[in-house]
């Protein structure tokens, strides 16, 4: 804000009124689409970091202790990995980092902070988020929290290794620093979420247009502010519980160390500590935070469907309580992730039942989208096959939770592929379903430009199949006994079931599913294959993709597209004023088959 | 651009931004004392039998803190007060209060940890535990002001009334004769943990309220004259943060000194 340089007004698309320089307009910045768009590109790079974590683990996983093929000689360098192969630790910790990476630095700040900066102030009217320099700190915060998280890897002993749910005493008593980086890391990412749940709160409830009554919300800003309310008040739990693991690392305190625990001698602690209580602490963010994964990307669907249909989203009072019923059910649900804890009988049967009703308001969420399709003229372009996509992908993950939610069934199935199974594919070709979706559908208003549609459906149709490819073996894998965190992938326990015994051995495990692993693999590597064409379809529609041609090329209502694009600094032209539902498409003996929210009656 | 609603009060929610956004934060501080409280009350039931201390803590220095933070707590109010009624001057006069206040918590605070760091738990090698703050430490051995005791157990309950507190005297000890010793820091039970976690994020609360109160009352009172409504509402909104503060201290107060 220092130079001076006026641009002469043209026009509403040059309302920059002053040039404030590179810094200020593309680093420090505090327009919220900026800050959206740093939040996207941030997010999409650790999304692909934590890919290559796990592609790296798959190699382990399918040919234990093999050179790791091109990036060997990388990880022996950086990483001190012993000719190139990934030892048991150096798995521990990628498979630690893969969970944090995936749920804290990509998927949350995409689906939360990068399309809720960018689209929540668009859809409601408002000029920017109302605590601009707050959301500022809220990216600033994000990347610290990253840049630790990274460093992390390259301290003597490495990254945390144990699991991103970091179970004490585990976590407490393995001999890196690593968790003591991941701790201080999520005390910035928790601060980062924290800043920018109240700043979208708060910008949702006071800068709505006139006229935006909470009724005439768009969904997708339905389901940011349930997700905010979650951020804002599950989160805290995990902070302390954080900082009372850290206690525990630095100052010595026995916070969740029994007595008498023994890690090869007798420790030196005080003991009395518990726990479970860490394990407590950490669902009550850890379930909460599902429905943050998920929330957003159902918003986005709603948009994108509504859209493609031509027609009202189907039961859009449903929807949005369904939303609020989900967003408190959440925080009664978390002890479902411990019955094998030896918590009790009666508190097992509590959180089974409150787990089996947060069910039906999941379920009423997904019959009004499938419903939404009935009769519709559906448009076939690359948001809407995402969308599409996401419905049955996400409903396999959602009904393969019931028995993980079932106490007794849980039994068999807790710490098996079958779970890794399950919640992939609620996050993966669920979530980030979605999320391309919504890449795909916000582009134009962000850049311009289209991204193209060719490119586009290669990138959905290789993704869906290799996604499936991936997850499905996985659930008999599960089923058949195979337990999670196993660093050769269950090859010890096969030596067992072959040779020894020479008989089915709970855990022991027949070739075929054993060979699985190789498929997994291939898939693996396709589906990293299948993000090339979206990586140079991203970057290069930036400057040569089809001009958009209009502000609104998907004739879409949502105030976003009454706005000039890309959207100057202050977003609307003239302050928008809002008439009518965020769904009005096809309205019977109306000239065009939509009508804009910020349409008059009389137009 | 400007956004609005940063001073004028919305007419369909009759607040402005800057007050829903503390309440939110606000609710979000609920959430993260509520989990050390929780805490707090996991680890006391699942303590063994006898095992929980009482009495560790001087009832009197908590006492006298909670006056320091009540009175804070009136200064504040009488600090916007006077903005509203448009008297800057006793607004400097009764934020000064506060910050003094402030100052003045922290002081008692760093005392009682400084006790807390100086008092020891020595175990001797023929069995007897002496317990007691430490005088001074020699080339060969320390001198506590202490007593000592044959069971642990006794150490636990120093809040029994009509036994009185134990007779203290100067103890000196051989490093030779000591087995193991633990000053009352966090690692020495999960009761020192959790009071030294609670008070010390406590503290960084009052420590951060108090940096912000003073900006306010120092370098950001120039709004005053350009913006004195936006400035009262700053005031207020550090206000409400402030009674937050003295609100968590309320609950701190009973449940480690007095429960």
């Amino acid at each position: 804000m220092q130079t001076a340089h006026a641009i002469p007004h043209t026009g509403v698309h040059e309302e920059h009124h002053e040039d404030a320089g590179f810094w200020r307009t593309y680093i420090f910045s505090t327009d919220h689409k900026v800050i959206g768009i740093q939040y996207g590109v941030t997010s999409l790079a650790f999304l692909l970091l934590g890919f290559c974590l796990m592609l790296m683990m798959r190699w382990q996983i399918a040919h234990p202790s093999e050179r790791v093929p091109l990036v060997g000689g990388l990880l022996e360098k950086v990483l001190g990995a012993s000719q190139g192969k990934m030892d048991p630790q150096l798995y521990n910790s990628f498979g630690a980092m893969h969970g944090t990476i995936m749920v804290f630095l990509a998927i949350v700040p995409l689906a939360f902070a990068a399309f809720g900066n960018y689209v929540v102030p668009l859809m409601i009217g408002a000029p920017d988020m109302a605590f601009p320099r707050v959301n500022m700190a809220s990216y600033q915060s994000y990347v610290i929290g990253g840049v630790i998280m990274l460093v992390s890897f390259f301290i003597p002993g490495g990254a945390a290794q144990a699991g991103w749910t970091s179970y004490s005493p585990l976590a407490t008593s393995i001999a890196t620093n690593g968790q003591t980086f991941w701790l201080i890391g999520m005390v910035f990412l928790i601060t980062s979420s924290l800043l920018g749940a109240v700043n979208f709160i708060a910008t949702i409830i006071q800068l709505r247009a006139p006229g935006m009554t909470w009724m005439r919300m768009p969904f997708f800003v339905w389901s940011q502010f349930v997700t905010a309310f979650l951020l804002l008040l599950a989160f805290p739990p995990l902070e302390a519980a954080g900082i009372m693991q850290l206690m525990d690392k630095v100052a010595h305190t026995s916070f969740f160390l029994p007595t008498g625990l023994a890690v090869s001698t007798l420790q030196n602690i005080s003991g009395g500590g518990s726990p479970l209580l860490w394990q407590h602490l950490f669902w009550f963010l850890g379930h909460p935070e599902v429905y943050v994964l998920i929330l957003p990307a159902m918003g986005i669907v709603a948009e994108v469907i509504a859209n493609n249909t031509r027609k009202p989203i189907w039961g859009y009072k449903s929807l949005v309580y369904s939303a609020m019923t989900i967003g408190f059910l959440s925080f009664i649900v978390w002890a479902h992730h411990m019955y094998m804890t030896g918590m009790g009988i009666r508190i097992a049967t509590f959180f089974q039942t409150t787990t089996m009703i947060i069910s039906i308001p999941s379920v009423i969420i997904l019959t009004c989208m499938f419903l939404s399709l009935w009769g519709g003229s559906i448009r076939f372009n690359t948001p809407m096959l995402f969308v599409m996509a996401f419905l049955p992908m996400f409903g396999i993950g959602g009904l393969t939770g019931l028995p993980l939610g079932f106490n007794f069934s849980d039994l068999h199935l807790h710490d098996t592929y079958y779970v890794i199974a399950h919640f992939h594919y609620v996050v993966a070709p669920g979530t980030i379903f979605a999320l391309f979706a919504g890449i795909y559908y916000w582009y134009p208003k962000m850049t311009g430009r289209m991204m193209s549609e060719f490119w586009g459906q290669v990138h959905f149709w290789l993704s869906l199949i290799c996604m499936n490819l991936i997850f499905q073996p996985m659930f008999a894998q599960g089923m058949a006994g195979m337990i999670r965190r196993m660093s050769d992938g269950g090859a010890n326990y096969t030596a067992a079931h072959n040779s020894q015994l020479g008989m089915d051995v709970i855990g022991g495990l027949s070739p075929t599913l054993m060979h699985l692993h190789v498929w997994i693999l291939y898939a693996a590597v396709c589906l990293g294959l299948a993000q090339i064409p979206f990586i140079i379809n991203f970057f290069w529609s930036i400057k040569h993709g089809k001009p958009a041609g209009s502000d609104n090329p998907w004739h879409a209502t949502t105030l976003e597209w009454q706005t000039p694009t890309p959207p100057p600094h202050g977003n609307f032209a003239k302050p928008p004023v809002v008439y009518r539902g965020p769904y009005e498409y096809s309205v019977p003996g109306h000239a065009t088959d939509f009508t804009p929210q910020n349409q008059p009656d009389n137009a | 651009m400007e956004i609005p609603y940063t001073t004028e009060i919305r007419k369909d929610t009759g607040l402005y931004n800057a007050k829903v956004g503390i309440w939110l934060f606000l609710a979000s501080e609920v959430m993260l004392f509520g989990a050390l409280f929780s805490s707090y009350i996991l680890l006391r039931v699942g303590a063994p039998e006898g095992y929980w201390p009482h009495g560790w803590l001087t009832v009197w220095l908590g006492t006298l803190n909670t006056l320091v933070l009540i009175t804070s707590s009136i200064t504040t109010v009488m600090a916007w007060a006077s903005l509203k009624m448009k008297n800057f001057g006793s607004f400097k006069l009764y934020h000064a209060i506060t910050l003094c206040c402030a100052v003045c918590f922290l002081c008692i605070k760093s005392y009682e940890y400084h006790d807390k760091f100086i008092h020891n738990e020595v175990t001797l090698k023929d069995g007897r535990i002496a317990d007691g703050h430490l005088v001074k430490k020699t080339a060969d051995g320390i001198v506590l002001e202490g007593h000592f005791v044959t069971d642990r157990k006794e150490l636990f309950n120093l809040a029994t009334p009509f036994l009185g507190h134990p007779k203290h005297e100067e103890i000196e000890i051989k490093n030779s004769e000591i087995a193991t010793m633990s000053n009352y820091g966090p690692a020495h039970h999960t009761y020192n943990a959790i009071y030294f976690t609670l008070t010390g994020l406590h503290a960084l609360h009052v420590i951060g309220g108090a940096v912000v109160i003073f900006y306010l009352w120092a370098f950001g009172a120039k709004m005053w004259k350009e913006d004195p409504e936006r400035f009262t509402n700053r005031v207020e909104i550090s206000g409400l943060f402030w009674h937050f503060v003295d609100l968590v201290w309320i609950f701190l107060f009973p449940v480690l000194y007095l429960l």
